[in-house]
């Protein structure tokens, strides 16, 4: 074991020497994170950032099967759950994860708002944050044509074409998206593009930043420590104390997601990914056209509203308020300076508090009324 | 002068009868629906098919449709009035037999009805003035005709068989001629008639696809195999070319009516095939007296049990896969292979010989087989993806603990 913590000593050395790691790892040891009643949001950015990295795992072994294109995206992903050894379980836990993870985003960019970790000085965070909330959301659109299924068409038909009915430029995202005025082949290898090179390369440079910021800035302290004496406040260091509990999380989900990848490769009812038979434009749409779980408040709102709202086409007006609001959520850092216990603070607590409810309704009607 | 009178009178009416479309007031369907009930000819023809094209009454019946005063019409020399029942053919046959005068409403319609006609039964009929046989009317209506193709006309496809039951499935009207009148009945609960009347087919045969339409008759002992051959082509070829063909005509036996009768025929089981209790073979085949023809036919039913009972294992093994959750699509995909060699080998039984059905039926044995084995690959599949799962689980599981252990050992320094 001496000859061991030698040889690791040199090679630490040798590193150190040549890129200083010393101040590094000593900075990583002084650091530590707030220990109280609501110390466990603090795991949902890092067990997000876990299923982003199996998405990306996943990803790159289906992709050594997957062929984009109307002639063969449908048959080359039929390949990898039938004929592909294991490609069944790689597809699964592709599906599975991407949405945990979509749902652990969620979770990550709610706790953050409500426990107020977006103020001073983690305006920035937030914002990357809200970038890699919008790439999520932007993945599972771009996955869900992949297949080439039946579903997956008439779903991108109705996503992409409620972009196209934004004002002025709503053609032109429409054309960008679609690569053409409808929904083909071409439209299945923009989306591959996307999908496996574009949001990649920009989730990954976003999340840098991110996770660069979470670490020069250490987790944000409740808003009610400000005014308690030092003696109170409990810490735990970040390593290896709240590393090893990131790890113990990770592994759970890990195993959470081998077991709902195994028992149900093709996800449970409402929530489902069979393959079912190949799109064609030619056929009937099918009785339920349904976008993915996290969509369903956006659709299910869209359709609700009048197709005429006071002279304003109620799509249109559907699409403004999704945007105002979004907004509105992307700078609260820059217009949330309340103080804690104050009516504006309650406000902004009745502003998401609203959202999340609403969320939930739509998404609920929107199931139900199925 | 006389020829010249008689050519203008001839141009004089051809002009009344080519002349249709003018648009001339029509008093013949104004009295007439003054003073006719309900369902008249005044108020059944706005849906026929002729006033849609343009003809008027004195177009059939002559006449001069703006007179006001029927005697007046009546004493017209053009009028013709209403055809006795046995003149209705010729009646309608002066346009539907000529080319000339019908390729003006429909280039490609047929003007060989009348003819045909005259070679029918009910033609035959007519001819010795028997009122009672049918003409174009009895088939067709009259006032309300409509063309095959609309669905609510009398000789639609699906309600062809009710209009030719009206006469065929009354005894009182069928009595003079000594036929049965229990046909509609029988086609009604046949392989055909549910086809056409309950799963609402167009593909599947009315009468008229057996018997004809206009020239109507029952299909001679020689011609039903040709009848039926239009169809099933491929059944008819190999019983025209199997021993029974000449069999059959020997014993004087209709071919495909022996096993499968005329218009009550029921889906084909393969009980009727062997030498058992409902098999037709053994009617004619006996053990004692025919060896060979008994035991050809006791060996097709053993391959054909065979390939059904082989065929159900596999599809209850793919089924069971799927019930657990399992991708089957190939496999679904194969099992369809076997079906149509299931299909192909019942069709071979009308060779009659054993040594052309055995190949498919074996073709069809082997894939199920292999179908078969491949469910219950899939199956083991299933029981060692769950094991698989509960191994790295456990080992998970492990390793989470082995780490909460730290978590503690760490929080307690």
């Amino acid at each position: 074991m001496a000859g061991m913590k030698t040889i690791g000593a040199k090679l630490y050395d040798y590193i150190d020497e040549r890129v200083k790691i010393k101040e590094l790892v000593e900075y990583m040891g002084s650091k530590v994170v707030p220990k109280h009643g609501h110390s466990i949001w603090y795991y949902f950015g890092g067990l997000s950032l876990f299923f982003f990295i199996v998405q990306v795992m996943s990803g790159i072994l289906l992709l050594l099967y997957y062929r984009p294109g109307a002639d063969s995206a449908y048959e080359s992903v039929k390949f990898i759950i039938t004929t592909v050894e294991f490609g069944w379980l790689v597809r699964s836990v592709h599906s599975w994860s991407a949405n945990l993870m979509v749902l652990m985003v969620f979770i990550h960019m709610f706790s953050v708002y409500f426990t107020k970790a977006y103020k001073k000085p983690r305006e920035l965070t937030w914002l990357s944050g809200m970038a890699l909330f919008g790439l999520s959301l932007f993945f599972g659109f771009s996955g869900y044509l992949l297949p080439w299924n039946e579903l997956a068409f008439y779903a991108t038909k109705v996503g992409t074409g409620m972009a196209g009915a934004v004002p002025f430029i709503g053609d032109f995202i429409l054309q960008l998206m679609r690569g053409g005025s409808e929904v083909t082949g071409a439209t299945v290898t923009r989306f591959f593009g996307w999908h496996v090179a574009i949001l990649p390369a920009a989730f990954t440079v976003i999340l840098t930043v991110h996770l660069i910021l979470v670490q020069r800035q250490g987790m944000s302290e409740p808003e009610g420590w400000a005014n308690k004496p030092v003696s109170e406040k409990l810490y735990m260091p970040f390593f290896p104390s709240f590393l090893l509990r990131d790890l113990l999380l990770w592994l759970i989900a890990l195993n959470v997601l081998a077991v709902l990848a195994v028992l149900f490769p093709y996800g449970i009812y409402p929530f489902h990914w069979e393959l079912g038979i190949k799109a064609d434009p030619f056929l009937p749409p099918p009785l339920v056209i349904r976008p993915e779980w996290y969509f369903m408040f956006a659709f299910q709102t869209l359709k609700m509203i009048p197709a005429l709202v006071m002279g304003i086409e109620g799509e249109i007006l559907g699409i403004f308020g999704f945007s105002i609001a979004g907004l509105i959520w992307a700078i609260v850092p820059f217009i949330d300076r309340s103080k804690p216990g104050s009516i504006k603070a309650k406000l902004f607590l009745i502003f998401g508090l609203c959202a999340v409810g609403f969320i939930l309704v739509m998404t609920i009607i929107g199931y139900l009324v199925e | 002068m006389r020829y010249l009178y008689k050519l203008l009178a001839v141009l004089v009416m051809s002009a009344v009868f080519s002349l249709p479309s003018l648009a001339v007031e029509n008093n013949c369907q104004s009295c007439h629906a003054d003073w006719e009930d309900e369902g008249g000819p005044a108020s059944m023809w706005d849906g026929d098919i002729h006033k849609e094209v343009g003809l008027t009454c004195a177009d059939c019946h002559g006449g001069d449709p703006t007179l006001e005063d029927m005697d007046e019409v009546r004493q017209g020399r053009s009028y013709v009035g209403v055809p006795k029942t046995v003149a209705i053919p010729n009646f309608c046959g002066r346009c539907h037999s000529d080319p000339s005068y019908m390729k003006k409403f429909n280039p490609s319609v047929a003007t060989d009805q009348l003819d045909k006609y005259w070679t029918s039964i009910h033609g035959q009929l007519n001819e010795q003035g028997d009122a009672q046989a049918a003409t174009c009317v009895s088939c067709h209506s009259v006032h309300s005709i409509q063309p095959a193709k609309i669905p609510s006309s009398s000789v639609y496809p699906m309600n062809l068989p009710g209009t030719c039951a009206e006469c065929h499935a009354n005894p009182i009207y069928m009595k003079p001629y000594d036929i049965p009148t229990d046909q509609y009945d029988k086609f009604v609960g046949s392989v055909h008639g549910r086809q056409l009347l309950e799963e609402e087919d167009l593909g599947a045969p009315a009468c008229n696809d057996c018997h004809g339409n206009h020239g109507a008759a029952p299909p001679g002992l020689d011609n039903i195999s040709a009848v039926c051959g239009t169809c099933h082509a491929r059944q008819a070829m190999l019983f025209a070319e199997s021993p029974h063909k000449e069999a059959y005509a020997k014993a004087k036996l209709p071919q495909c009516e022996t096993c499968h009768s005329n218009h009550d025929i029921i889906q084909p089981i393969d009980e009727m095939v062997g030498v058992g209790e409902k098999a037709f073979c053994a009617r004619c085949h006996d053990a004692d007296s025919d060896s060979k023809g008994f035991e050809t036919a006791a060996a097709i039913s053993d391959l054909l049990d065979s390939l059904v009972r082989i065929e159900r294992m596999a599809e209850a093994t793919i089924d069971e896969a799927e019930i657990k959750g399992m991708s089957v699509d190939n496999e679904r995909f194969a099992l369809k292979d076997v079906r149509s060699a299931l299909v192909e080998s019942r069709t071979l039984i009308h060779s009659f010989d054993l040594e052309k059905v055995k190949p498919e039926a074996e073709k069809g044995m082997q894939l199920a087989a292999a179908t078969h084995l491949r469910g219950l690959d899939i199956i083991e599949d299933y029981y060692f993806r769950r094991k698989g799962l509960a191994i790295s689980t456990i080992i998970i599981t492990l390793l989470a603990i082995v780490i909460w252990i730290k978590i503690k050992r760490f929080d307690n320094s």
